[in-house]
């Protein structure tokens, strides 16, 4: 029988006990009054050899070893009854509990969800991500790392044994031939990407190896949604034909619903080898790939890294031209999260914080009552329960009130996630995997069990041992000294808690006002900023692209409402960005020492539309096109960088070869000469553009871009208009007017990504707002609890003196004097509670400056403020107890006693 | 209880039982009189204190237990000794052996001693 069948069958236990029990009895019985005693003394004869019964039968439950387990079940009941017998206390502990345990585990959700959980794909700890690695460090942003080319990847492929590799990069195309044009992003994939993956398109086929070339058939494969989308998910439309970017191609399968790579969800997938630009063919020079592998089974990292380098030596004695020095590397696939990691922890700490004043707080209750029950305790151990016992059964009732507590938690949690969710700045990456699982249950069970010991712990140790009969003599109303101490520790450490939650609070709210009230560099209002994509006839040809860009910027300036217009290749505080090396001096320094600045090009009317002041110079005009003297316009951070205080006007800087947006191929770097010098623009946003680590800008002439680029360029190409009315409404005109601003060629163009300016400003600032207001609730949690913490405190304390302040008001104390009494003593806890929570505060701010762009170190100005808070709130709960000790009247007080 | 009569040492109360339950199935009661008649009154075992005994071997598995009927008609709780149990005696059975020939060695030495 195992032990739960034993506790289970308890009852017939205890009936086979007795019944075994009788019959020993029974029988010796007979047997005495068969060796002739009368049955009376019989009977006594067989007990007294027996002994006594219930004692046996104690024994016998002892030896069954579910002891424990019933012991257990009848201190779960005994806490039930107490906690039952207590309506003040049971809902006030239960709710501050669930309150605590409720937030901890919304935030350990989206934590588990976004930062913990494995990629989505079966056995994801397999997967690995490739990249092209040079012996020395090249870019100071990329280290020595290096996408692939596409024909290393073929290599590499082929070769290796203990990878099976995949490659894939960001495409993305205007689809029309369903409907409104529209622009979808995609991946132009190798043939192997969903097998490695281990995800099979979910009807069709993924694309065969012999679809995966030049030459080869047009063959498409569409995600669920945009399955759903244009063809209402009809099991007919694999084998239909779908236009993208004017070229008809053949679906060939559909992903599974949810099927997300990278993080997002791309809408259409073609196959790599059938780029047809010619530079995929390069190992030099090439438009670089993305490669991801799976080991292989019983292959560890460690050997398919040796592999790899093995490969890599081999091509670099093949092709020492493009080759040498040049290996193979392979790391871990891990989610990209980007900076939502520390804003994550940040919250969970200061959730935690919150939790822990919940748990001081039922402490301090549970306390309370320990105290008041100090002398049944006695007597218990008196009676000969042992400590162990009556500490066992103080933590059964801490750990069902834990528990409890933790269980309305969870189910907060479960109300509170998707809300949460929903309001997080922007769009929270990994979303879709965040949710209630058993590792969410795990953890909350933990939690809720951990702060039942915690604020379980001070009540149990108070089991008394020795002194018995001091205790059991005192009176009931004295307070002993340890529990007073462990009482203000309680407040205390509530009040400190409180001060770290509430500086922290007013850090984040002082660098948001002063971040708001940071100058962005250029007049966001009624700006709009949209990308757009050109329609591919238009992109066959750089003079057609040049046509088309006048074209668009013509019909765009005939929209009813748009002030002027123009185009510009990365806009600010928008995702993206060109770096840029330059140098002003012809002898260029190796690229690891280059100085980066930010790039960007427009055509004339571009500071008109972001209302950027020029400081000197001049800005670019219509003369400022190929075949005339390169120029550029800086800002005053670059001007300050590269020529100090000299006056940069005519000078000239050079940009190697390696990353200049002139450069078309030709040796040696590209020299530019300073136009004009225009104010820097906050690119990075309000508050991270101080801490980037790129800020210099430049920008030059979009009709200075050579014919080459000029594809690639007008690809990632947005325009920008200036409106005298609200921008979101000429969206629509802007649509109409631009889907065929081709200059003449065939097809359809989209605007997509349609932005204001206003709302990247704020976007940039989104991730501060958000921790404000989380801080803000969470602060203001703390506030509340630690309140009703010192509330609760000083009421049991000052019950218990109750005869103290009789005896003080019979010898002449007045009313005000008692009032006076009490509030010191809050005032001494309060004002320790603030100086440790400065300390910790401090601590804390140090945190947030590592981790929030925008934080300045705590100033004075910010404890001033909110401090005080914390002292009127913390003064006015300890009021109420301190006016009702006045209130006492001596004659009844003493009675008491 | 007479001075003549002597406690248990520790731990032997098992192995007696063992020893008695070996002989067959048996319950309760009738193992304390085996114990009582074989050791001819020498050892005196509380009779209650064998139940706890019993119940702890049962629940080890050293010991099976089923309800019977006697041959005077009532049902009883009869115990007999499981494959587990048999080794169990055997091995404590010779160690005890082992023990008490040394215990006896050392004594018989002494009493040389002296004399």
């Amino acid at each position: 029988m195992t032990w739960w069948q034993r506790l289970w069958r308890r009852r017939q236990l205890e009936e086979q006990l007795e019944k075994e029990l009788r019959f020993h009895l029974d029988q010796h019985t007979t047997d005495l009054i068969a060796r002739g005693y009368d049955p009376e003394e019989a009977r006594r004869q067989a007990r007294l050899a027996f002994g006594g019964p219930e004692q046996v039968k104690e024994e016998c439950r002892d030896a069954r070893g579910t002891r424990w387990l019933e012991d257990l079940l009848q201190d779960f009941r005994y806490a039930v009854r107490t906690l039952r017998q207590r309506p003040g206390f049971a809902p006030v502990a239960l709710l501050t509990l669930a309150l605590g345990t409720g937030a901890t585990t919304v935030m350990f959700t989206v934590v588990n969800g976004v930062l913990l959980k494995p990629l989505p794909y079966p056995e994801p700890n397999r997967l690995v991500t490739l990249d092209e690695q040079t012996e020395k460090v090249t870019s100071p942003i990329w280290g020595n790392l290096w996408a692939f080319a596409y024909p290393n990847f073929l290599d590499c492929k082929r070769e290796s044994r203990s990878l099976d590799l995949a490659a894939w990069r960001y495409s993305g195309g205007t689809v029309s031939e369903h409907g409104e044009a529209e622009y979808v992003s995609g991946r132009q994939i190798s043939s192997e990407l969903f097998s490695v993956l281990g995800i099979p398109p979910s009807r069709g086929r993924a694309f065969l190896p012999e679809e995966d070339r030049r030459g080869a058939a047009p063959v498409i494969i569409v995600n669920y949604g945009l399955w759903q989308r244009l063809f209402a998910g009809s099991p007919g439309a694999v084998g239909r034909s779908l236009v993208l970017d004017e070229k008809p191609y053949t679906i060939v399968g559909i992903t599974p619903p949810g099927f997300r790579f990278g993080g997002e969800e791309p809408s259409v997938f073609t196959p790599l080898g059938q780029d047809p630009s010619p530079n995929m063919q390069n190992r030099d020079r090439h438009p670089g790939i993305n490669v991801l592998a799976r080991l292989r089974p019983g292959v560890t990292l460690a050997e398919a890294q040796t592999e790899l380098a093995l490969i890599g030596r081999h091509l670099a004695a093949q092709y020492p031209e493009s080759n040498a020095g040049r290996t193979f590397v392979a790391q871990p696939l891990r989610p990209d999260v980007g900076d939502v990691r520390s804003t994550l922890w940040l919250l969970l700490g200061a959730v935690s914080l919150v939790l822990l004043i919940a748990c001081v707080n039922v402490a301090s209750l549970l306390l309370a009552r320990a105290v008041s029950r100090e002398r049944e305790l006695a007597m218990r151990v008196a009676l000969g329960a042992s400590r162990s016992r009556l500490v066992r059964q103080c933590l059964t009732e801490s750990a069902v009130l834990g528990l409890s507590g933790g269980l309305l938690g969870v189910w907060l949690a479960a109300m509170g996630i998707s809300p949460f969710v929903a309001f997080w700045p922007g769009s929270l990456p990994r979303a879709e995997e965040v949710g209630l699982d058993w590792h969410v249950l795990l953890f909350a069970i933990a939690v809720s069990l951990l702060s039942g010991l915690l604020f379980g712990l001070a009540p149990a140790l108070r089991v008394p041992v020795r002194e018995l009969e001091q205790v059991l003599r005192a009176g009931a109303r004295t307070v002993a000294g340890t529990s007073r101490r462990l009482h203000s520790g309680f407040v205390i450490s509530e009040i400190a808690l409180a001060v770290v939650l509430l500086v922290s609070a007013g850090m984040l709210g002082r660098a948001l006002l002063r971040l708001s009230a940071l100058d962005p560099g250029f007049d966001f209002r009624n700006v709009l900023a949209a990308r757009m994509a050109l329609s591919t006839d238009v992109l066959a040809n750089p003079a057609q692209i040049r046509a088309a860009w006048q074209d668009v910027l013509d019909h765009a300036r005939r929209v009813p409402g748009v002030q002027s217009v123009a185009t510009v290749d990365t806009v600010p505080m928008r995702e993206g960005s060109n770096r840029v090396p330059y140098w002003t001096t012809p002898a260029v320094p190796p690229p690891s020492e280059q100085p980066l600045a930010l790039a960007n090009s427009v055509t004339p009317d571009y500071l008109k539309v972001m209302g950027i002041p020029l400081l000197k110079g001049r800005f670019f005009d219509d003369h400022d096109r190929l075949g005339n003297e390169l120029v550029v316009v800086i800002d005053d951070v670059l001007a300050q960088r590269a020529f100090g205080g000299q006056d940069p006007i005519g000078k000239r800087l050079w940009l190697p070869d390696t990353g200049s947006p002139f450069s078309s191929g030709a040796t040696g770097p590209d020299v530019v000469r300073v136009v004009g010098v225009v104010r820097h623009v906050r690119y990075w946003g309000l508050a991270s553009d101080d801490q980037a680590q790129v800020r210099a800008q430049f920008y030059y002439p979009f009709a200075q871009v050579p014919d080459p680029l000029m594809r690639r360029w007008s690809e990632l190409m947005s325009i920008a208009v200036r409106t005298s009315i609200p921008p979101l409404n000429v969206v629509e005109p802007l649509r109409r007017e631009l889907r065929g601003a081709t200059g003449g060629a065939p097809g359809d163009q989209a605007l997509y990504e349609v932005r204001t300016m206003e709302q990247l400003v704020s976007a940039s600032l989104a991730r501060q707002r958000f921790l404000l207001l989380l801080f803000g609730i969470f602060a203001g949690l703390a506030l509340l609890l630690a309140c009703v913490g010192i509330y609760g405190v000083l009421a049991y304390l000052t019950g218990q003196r109750v005869p103290e302040f009789g005896v003080r008001m019979a010898l002449g104390a007045s009313a005000g004097d008692v009032l006076w009494l009490v509030l010191r003593q809050s005032l001494g806890m309060i004002f320790v509670g603030v100086g440790v929570g400065i300390a910790g505060a401090l601590a804390a701010g140090r945190l947030l400056e590592h981790l929030v762009d925008g934080m300045r170190p705590a100033e004075p100005l910010t404890f001033a403020i909110m401090i005080p808070v914390l002292v009127v709130a913390a003064l006015f709960a300890s009021f109420l107890p301190a006016r009702r000790a006045s209130r006492v009247d001596p004659m009844s007080a003493l009675r008491q006693e | 209880m007479t001075a003549a009569k002597s406690d248990l040492p520790q731990g032997t109360l098992d192995l007696l039982i063992l020893k008695v339950v070996a002989l067959g199935p048996v319950h309760g009661y009738a193992i304390a009189q085996r114990l009582q008649q074989v050791s001819r009154d020498v050892v005196q075992v509380p009779q209650g204190s064998l139940y706890p005994a019993l119940h702890r071997l049962e629940n080890r598995s050293l010991l099976a237990a089923e309800w019977k009927e006697t041959e005077t008609g009532r049902d009883a709780k009869f115990y007999r000794l499981t494959r587990k149990g048999r080794a169990q005696l055997e091995t404590e059975a010779a160690s005890w052996q082992r023990l008490t020939e040394a215990v006896g060695l050392i004594l018989g030495m002494a009493e040389g001693g002296t004399q």
